[in-house]
C-alpha cells in the first residue's frame, strides 16, 4: 500500500517543514519514502509543491501520477485547486482556508470555496486562528498537517515523534506550539473544519 | 547498514565523502546546490578533512579540482546545467590532458527549468568532452556513483561527469550508507609533461582520449548503473535512461512487460542495446532533457532498422521533464480519470520578497530614467533575484540572458548608439563573470552606468557567502574605473530621493560609472538575527 499526499502552498508558508515532517514519520514507521520538492526561483513567493509518497513496498517514481493523489494537503485554497488534477477519484482536499493574496489576479473567495466545495470530500481548515490560538501565525503549516493527519494513514504518535525530531534543534518551547496547532488541526478536521 | 533520509544531491555529497573525497569546489545554481551545501555541513569538512569551498565561478571550480587531482587527491567540482558552459573550458580539455587523482563534475541538469534559463542537457558535454557520463535513477544510485566514478577516473585517468536532473537532486529518499575508503595520498602525475597542452602534446594526449573509446563502451556495457530485463510483450522495447526508468516502473506497479534497457552511463552500451534490438523492433526512448539517445538511435530511413520513438515523434513533448502520466500515455496505457477546477487558478510566479533592497533600487533607477523621457534607453540585467525585477510592479530591466552579460551586452548596445545604457548585476555575479567585462568597458570608456546590486550574499540560491564580499568598490578601482564615478548608495526608502539623484547624475555623464547599491539581503540579516522564541514552523 502507497500513500500519495501533493502538499501545496506559497513560498515561505512552512511547506518544507510539513514535507520534513512527514518523511520523518515514514522513516520511523520503517515505511519507503520518496519526497520530491522545489528549491530555488520557484520559492520567493510563488506557488511551491512537493509530493511525498510512502508505504510498505519500494516507491518507484518521485513524482505523483495524476489522478492517484490520496490527499492534497494545501496551506492556501487557491494553490489547493491549481493541483486537483492529481487527485484520486476518493482522493480527499484539505486546504487553509486563508488566502494568501499577493497576485492582482486573485480570485473572489466566494467562488474559490465554491470550486473547491464541487470536490467530493473536502475540509477548510481556518489554520491562522488556530495557529495564533496556538502561539504563533507562523505554525499555521502545523495545523494543516493536524488537520490532514487523518488522511494521512500515519499513526498519531509517528506524527507527533516526527514534529519533536524536527524542530529539535529551535528547542522545547517551538516543539510545544507546533504540538499543540498539530493538536488544534486535528480537532478541526473532526468536527468538520469551518463554515 | 545506516538508513539516512537523503536528496539525491545529498545522497551524492554522502557517497563522495565515503569514497574518500579530498577536495570539492563549487559555484552555487539550482538544483545542484545541495550537493556542497552537504559536503560543508559534514564532520569530514568541518574538521578539515576535506577541503571544500564556495568559488567565484564554476570554471574556477573545475580548474581547482583538476589541480587537486593532479596532487592525487579525489575531487569534486558542483554546478548546474549552465555552469557547466561556464567551465566547459576546463572541462573538455582536462579529458585530454587527463587526471591523476579521481576527478568527477557533478552536473545537475534543470529540465522543464524550473529554476533556469534554458534546459540544457548534460550528457551532450560528456560525449563532447569524450569521456563517460553516470546519470543514477535513484538516492541509492546517487550515493554510489560517486565511488564508482573514481575508481573510474582513476583507472582511465580522464574526468567522470555525473549527471543529476531536478527530480532526483530535490527528491528526498532512505538510503542505505555503506562503508568508508580512505583518501589518497599526495602524488604527482609520473608523467607530469600531458599536463602541458602544447599541439605536440595535445595530440598524442588527444589520440590517447580516442583510442579509450572502446575502453569506455565495454565499461558501459558492464556498469551496474545498465541493465537489461527481458520481458514477454515484445510489442515494444523500452529504453529508460536516468529517472526515465522509475516512471517506467510506476506505470506498471513495477512489473514491466515489455524489454526494458536502465541506461545509468554512457557512452551506450552497445552489447546491451543489442540484446533490446534484437527482442523488439519498436523501441520507446524515455530520456529527460534533450532526445539524446533517441537521437543517436534514429538512422538514415530504411525499411528495417528498428522504429525509433519518443521526443522526436511526438511520442512524447519534445521539450520539459517526464511524468508518470506522460510516460503511460506514451505506452497507451489506460488513462484515469481525473478532475479539473472550471478554470485554471491564476498564475502566481516568485516576486522580490517584501522588504528586499533589489526593490527600492529598482524603484530609483525607474524614477532616474523616467527623466529622460526623449530617450530609448535600455536596462542589460543578469542572472539572480534581481532578474524578478523584470516582473510587474518593477518592470526595470531589459534583458537577462547569462552570467555577467549585463555589462558586457550593455557596452555593446552603448558602442552600437543606445543612450542611456544601464547594466544592472549583483556582487556575487559581478564575481562570477562581470569583473573582465567592466575591464573592457574601463579600456574604452564605455559610457554606460554599471549597477552593482550588492546585498553581500548569493541570495537565490540560500544565501551562500559572495566571493566580492566588502571589496567591490576597490575591485572596480583596480580594474582602472575613475575613483570619482564609483558611488556607493545604499538602497532603501529613505534615502530614495537622494540615490535618485546620484543615478541621475551619472546616467548623465558620458563616462563609465558604477553605482554599488549596498544593502544586506533580508534573508541573510533575518538568518543572523538572534532566533525569536515565537519563530515556529519554518523548519
Amino acid at each position: 500500500m502507497i500513500r500519495n499526499v501533493v502538499l501545496a502552498g506559497v513560498g515561505g508558508q512552512g511547506l518544507l517543514s510539513i514535507a520534513a515532517v512527514l518523511g520523518e514519520a515514514a522513516r520511523g514507521e520503517g515505511l519507503h519514502l520518496k519526497q520530491a520538492e522545489v528549491h530555488g526561483m520557484a520559492q520567493r513567493g510563488g506557488s511551491v509543491q512537493s509530493h511525498v509518497r510512502y508505504g510498505d513496498r519500494p516507491i518507484h517514481s518521485d513524482l505523483i501520477r495524476e489522478g492517484t493523489a490520496d490527499l492534497i494537503l494545501s496551506l492556501e485554497p487557491m494553490e489547493a485547486l491549481r493541483y486537483v488534477p492529481f487527485l484520486a477519484p476518493d482522493g480527499a482536499l484539505v486546504t487553509s482556508a486563508d488566502p494568501v493574496e499577493n497576485i492582482p489576479d486573485y480570485p473572489e473567495m466566494a467562488g474559490l470555496r465554491l470550486e473547491i466545495e464541487r470536490m467530493a470530500d473536502h475540509l477548510l481548515i481556518d489554520a491562522n486562528v488556530l495557529a495564533k490560538k496556538a502561539g504563533t501565525l507562523r505554525c499555521a503549516n502545523m495545523v494543516m498537517l493536524g488537520a490532514g493527519a487523518p488522511f494521512l494513514g500515519l499513526r498519531e504518535s509517528a506524527l507527533l515523534g516526527a514534529i519533536e525530531a524536527v524542530f529539535r534543534e529551535k528547542g522545547s518551547p517551538i516543539i510545544e506550539t507546533n504540538v499543540r496547532a498539530f493538536r488544534l488541526g486535528q480537532e478541526a478536521a473532526e468536527s468538520g473544519g469551518s463554515e | 547498514m545506516p538508513i539516512c533520509l537523503l536528496l539525491g544531491d545529498e545522497a551524492l555529497a554522502q557517497g563522495a565523502i565515503d569514497a574518500g573525497l579530498s577536495a570539492a569546489y563549487a559555484y552555487p545554481g539550482t538544483p545542484s546546490t545541495e550537493i556542497t551545501e552537504y559536503l560543508l555541513r559534514s564532520p569530514e569538512s568541518q574538521r578539515g578533512a576535506i577541503h571544500c569551498r564556495w568559488t567565484s565561478n564554476e570554471k574556477t571550480a573545475l580548474e581547482a579540482a583538476l589541480g587537486a587531482s593532479y596532487a592525487g587527491k579525489r575531487a569534486m567540482a558542483n554546478m548546474k546545467h549552465v555552469g557547466l558552459n561556464v567551465a566547459a573550458d576546463p572541462f573538455v580539455n582536462a579529458a585530454i590532458a587527463g587526471t591523476h587523482g579521481g576527478l568527477i563534475v557533478n552536473v545537475a541538469d534543470d529540465p522543464s527549468m524550473h529554476s533556469s534559463q534554458n534546459e540544457q542537457d548534460s550528457r551532450l558535454y560528456a560525449d563532447l568532452a569524450l569521456v563517460p557520463c553516470i546519470e543514477p535513477n535513484d538516492q541509492q544510485e546517487a550515493y554510489r556513483a560517486p565511488s564508482y566514478a573514481f575508481d573510474l577516473s582513476e583507472k582511465h585517468r580522464i574526468p567522470v561527469l555525473i549527471r543529476l536532473t531536478t527530480r532526483l537532486a530535490h527528491s528526498r529518499a532512505t538510503v542505505s550508507v555503506d562503508g568508508t575508503r580512505g583518501q589518497n595520498t599526495l602524488s604527482l602525475p609520473a608523467n607530469p609533461r600531458r599536463y602541458i597542452l602544447l599541439p605536440a602534446v595535445a595530440r598524442d594526449s588527444y589520440d590517447h582520449l580516442v583510442r579509450r573509446q572502446p575502453d569506455f563502451l565495454r565499461e558501459s556495457d558492464a556498469s551496474p548503473f545498465n541493465g537489461f530485463f527481458d520481458g514477454t510483450d515484445t510489442s515494444v522495447g523500452i529504453i529508460a535512461c536516468g529517472i526515465g526508468f522509475n516512471y517506467a516502473q510506476e506505470v506498471f506497479d513495477g512489473d514491466c512487460p515489455h524489454p526494458l534497457l536502465k541506461i545509468g552511463q554512457y557512452p551506450l552500451p552497445e552489447l546491451l542495446l543489442s540484446q533490446l534490438l534484437k527482442r523488439c523492433r519498436r523501441i520507446l526512448v524515455l530520456e529527460d532533457g534533450y532526445p539524446y539517445v533517441e537521437g543517436k538511435l534514429r538512422g538514415l530511413p530504411q525499411r528495417k532498422s528498428p522504429l525509433i520513438v519518443g521526443r522526436l515523434t511526438g511520442d512524447l513533448p519534445r521539450t520539459g521533464e517526464l511524468s508518470p502520466r506522460l510516460v503511460a500515455d506514451a505506452l497507451g496505457l489506460a488513462s484515469l480519470r481525473t478532475r479539473s477546477p472550471s478554470s485554471a487558478p491564476a498564475r502566481r510566479p516568485p516576486a522580490l520578497c517584501s522588504g528586499c533592497p533589489h526593490a527600492d533600487t529598482f524603484r530609483a533607477l525607474t524614477t532616474a530614467l523616467a527623466s529622460f523621457p526623449e530617450a530609448e534607453g535600455r536596462v542589460f540585467s543578469d542572472i539572480g533575484c534581481y532578474t524578478l525585477g523584470a516582473l510587474p510592479p518593477y518592470e526595470a530591466i531589459d534583458t537577462c540572458v547569462e552570467m555577467g552579460a549585463s555589462i558586457t551586452m550593455a557596452r555593446g548596445a552603448a558602442d552600437a548608439g543606445v543612450r542611456p545604457v544601464v547594466a544592472v548585476i549583483g556582487d556575487s555575479t559581478f564575481a562570477h563573470s562581470g569583473m573582465t567585462g567592466l575591464l573592457d568597458c574601463v579600456n574604452e570608456q564605455t559610457g554606460i552606468t554599471v549597477i552593482i546590486v550588492d546585498n553581500g550574499t548569493v541570495g537565490m540560491t540560500g544565501g551562500q557567502p559572495s566571493a566580492a564580499a566588502d571589496r567591490l568598490v576597490s575591485i572596480c578601482a583596480g580594474l582602472g574605473v575613475d575613483r570619482e564615478h564609483i558611488r556607493v548608495i545604499e538602497p532603501h526608502p529613505n534615502h530614495h530621493n537622494e540615490n535618485v539623484a546620484v543615478l541621475k547624475e551619472e546616467i548623465l555623464r558620458e563616462g563609465l560609472s558604477v553605482i554599488i547599491a549596498r544593502r544586506e539581503c533580508i534573508q541573510t540579516a533575518r538568518r543572523k538575527a538572534p532566533a525569536r522564541t515565537s519563530n515556529g514552523g519554518q523548519g
